[in-house]
């Protein structure tokens, strides 16, 4: 098992402004290797801001975000995933027009390594065997389940340190819920890092090391997952109880 | 001749035309399809490939061959180099100001093309002598054979790198949806400077075949072409690129057969009249999907 006392990513004091929106005041968090950490909030809060940011898509105004080691903050977003940041983002965004393999493929479009991608599209597969089945098919025409399948073995094939999931549980059945989730332990239990946005608190905090909560673009309480699950105020405001 | 004779004498015509459209047609619709730009230049830039083509042949005395992949070469380079000086500086503006740049850059082509060239005409020399394959009445010349065959080769070519290549699906990916695109590592300007280079570069081959199959070239040779290539794009459904070459096939075969059967001063009209009906039926064009507004 990964060390847990090494920071993977260390976000410090970051304020991100879609023009003169100030979408994220200064907030403050760290995923050690190995963790998987939760990042909660209700709508508007922030959270895809903060991942999207973390991506290199947005670039914050001031403070720092490091990965291993390196500085990040306004690096591009094509080198971000050469770090080994990949994202599986909100709402999907499958190439609707492209294949599942073709899909994959891009997934992989920083990796030369064509053997090592081979075996990696191989263990997609196992994971989710339904890909398999549907290879060729134009990605569009996968169901909303299949297509979040799609996004998070697409985002596996650079064989990231790190992954950010926007809302894998957005959209889907209950049972299939639990499904994603459970392949996130299992992809975390493989060795990746993983830092998972989520309206469903209960699912994230189930399965999370640690966890933070967003409110309108500030950090307002952070813990391990247990004691989150326990505390009052996210009892009420985000476990419907 | 009689009347099935004629027509299709006049689809031949149509077809070969139709290539030339079709050629450009396939850049605007590439451009348009990664940034979302309709590139006014594009007509000025198949006007450079023609003359750059024209001047291997008359001066370097090149053959046609080598002449074609010198002016695809050097004028895809000129349309790396034009989106690398007047868009790319304006990737987060609004889209009308780059609409505009586009146009800016258009005169400047045209303009900075008669103060070198001169605004004459020029005579393409004849690179075919008389060759033409007769089938009964029909007849096929020399300059349609040659249409044919490279525009055939530039769709396989094409084709090939658009499906198969790395870069090719790099290229559908970003024009799917850009910012996803680059989460995979893919380097959108790079992808975008690509794709004009392709686009300029074979619309360096329509000029080249035009000059060709009109024996004549001028630096507003672009504009109407220009015009007719979008209308194509748009026919077929803009950013779909076998809709780019089924727009250009129908309006050069329309226009073929409107002025071999009626009146060739109704040809320009004709073509904008089928833009007209096309978009009144199905506003996204031919091959258009309904569905899917991306954002
Ligand atoms: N492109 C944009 N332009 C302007 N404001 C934006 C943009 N994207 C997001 N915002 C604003 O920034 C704030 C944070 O949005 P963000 O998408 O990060 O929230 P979120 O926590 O991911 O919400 P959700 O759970 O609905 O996905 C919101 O107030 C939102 O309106
Ligand atoms: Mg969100």
């Amino acid at each position: 098992m990964a060390d847990k006392s090494k920071k993977l990513l260390e976000i410090k004091d970051i304020d991100v402004y879609y023009g003169a929106i100030h979408a994220i005041k200064g907030i403050s968090l760290e995923v050690n290797q190995g963790e998987i950490v939760t990042l909660i909030g209700a709508n508007g809060a922030g959270k895809s801001t903060t991942l999207r940011t973390i991506s290199g898509l947005l670039k914050p105004k001031n403070g720092s975000i490091t990965f291993d080691g390196e500085n990040i903050a306004g690096v591009k977003a094509h080198e971000i995933v050469r770090r080994g940041i990949s994202q599986v983002p909100e709402g999907r965004r499958i190439f609707a027009e492209m294949t599942v393999l073709e899909n994959l493929e891009m997934g992989a479009f920083i990796r030369k390594d064509k053997d090592g991608i081979r075996a990696d599209m191989q263990h997609v597969f196992e994971l989710f065997p339904r890909l398999e089945e549907r290879k060729s098919q134009e990605a569009g025409t996968l169901s909303g389940g299949e297509q979040q399948m799609l996004a998070m073995g697409r985002a596996l094939m650079s064989r990231p340190k790190l992954l950010l999931l926007d809302e894998p549980s957005m959209g889907l059945a209950p049972l299939l819920i639990r499904e994603i989730f459970k392949i996130i332990e299992d992809i975390h239990a493989s060795g990746t890092t993983v830092l998972l946005v989520e309206q469903n608190a209960n699912m994230a905090l189930s399965i999370a090391d640690r966890a933070y909560v967003l409110e309108t673009g500030r950090i307002t309480l952070s813990g391990t997952a247990k004691e989150l699950a326990a505390s009052e105020e996210v009892k009420k405001a985000y476990l419907g109880g | 001749m009689d009347l099935l004779t004629q027509i299709v004498q006049q689809l031949i015509n149509g077809i070969s035309l139709g290539s030339i459209y079709a050629l450009i047609a396939l850049g605007y619709t590439m451009i348009y399809g990664i940034i979302k730009l309709i590139n006014f230049a594009h007509g000025d830039i198949y006007m450079v490939g023609a003359y750059i083509g024209f001047f291997a042949i008359t001066q370097a005395h090149l053959s046609i061959v080598p002449a074609l992949l010198i002016s695809l070469v050097t004028t895809g380079f000129l349309g790396m180099v034009v989106e690398r000086l007047a868009y790319k500086p304006l990737r987060h503006a609004p889209r009308i100001s780059v609409l505009i740049t586009a146009i800016g850059v258009s005169f400047f082509l045209e303009y900075t093309s008669m103060y070198f060239v001169s605004p004459t005409p020029r005579t393409f020399p004849a690179v075919f002598g008389d060759v033409a394959v007769n089938i009964g009445d029909i007849v096929i010349n020399g300059q349609q054979l040659l249409i044919f065959g490279i525009t055939a080769v530039l769709m396989v070519v094409l084709t090939y790198i658009v499906q198969r290549t790395k870069l090719g699906k790099a290229m559908r990916a970003a024009s799917y949806d850009t910012e996803t695109a680059q989460l995979m590592g893919i380097d959108s300007d790079r992808i975008i400077s690509f794709t004009f280079g392709i686009g300029s570069a074979l619309a360096a081959v329509a000029g080249v075949l035009v000059g060709i199959y009109y024996n004549s070239i001028d630096p507003l040779m672009g504009i109407m072409p220009g015009m007719k290539a979008f209308v194509a794009a748009v026919l077929g459904g803009i950013g779909i690129l076998p809709g780019a070459v089924l727009g250009g096939l129908i309006l050069g075969i329309v226009e073929a057969l409107v002025s071999g059967f009626i009146s060739s001063t109704f040809r320009d009209a004709a073509a904008f009249a089928i833009l007209i009906i096309v978009l009144l039926v199905k506003p996204t064009g031919l091959f258009g999907k309904n569905t899917k507004e991306k954002v």
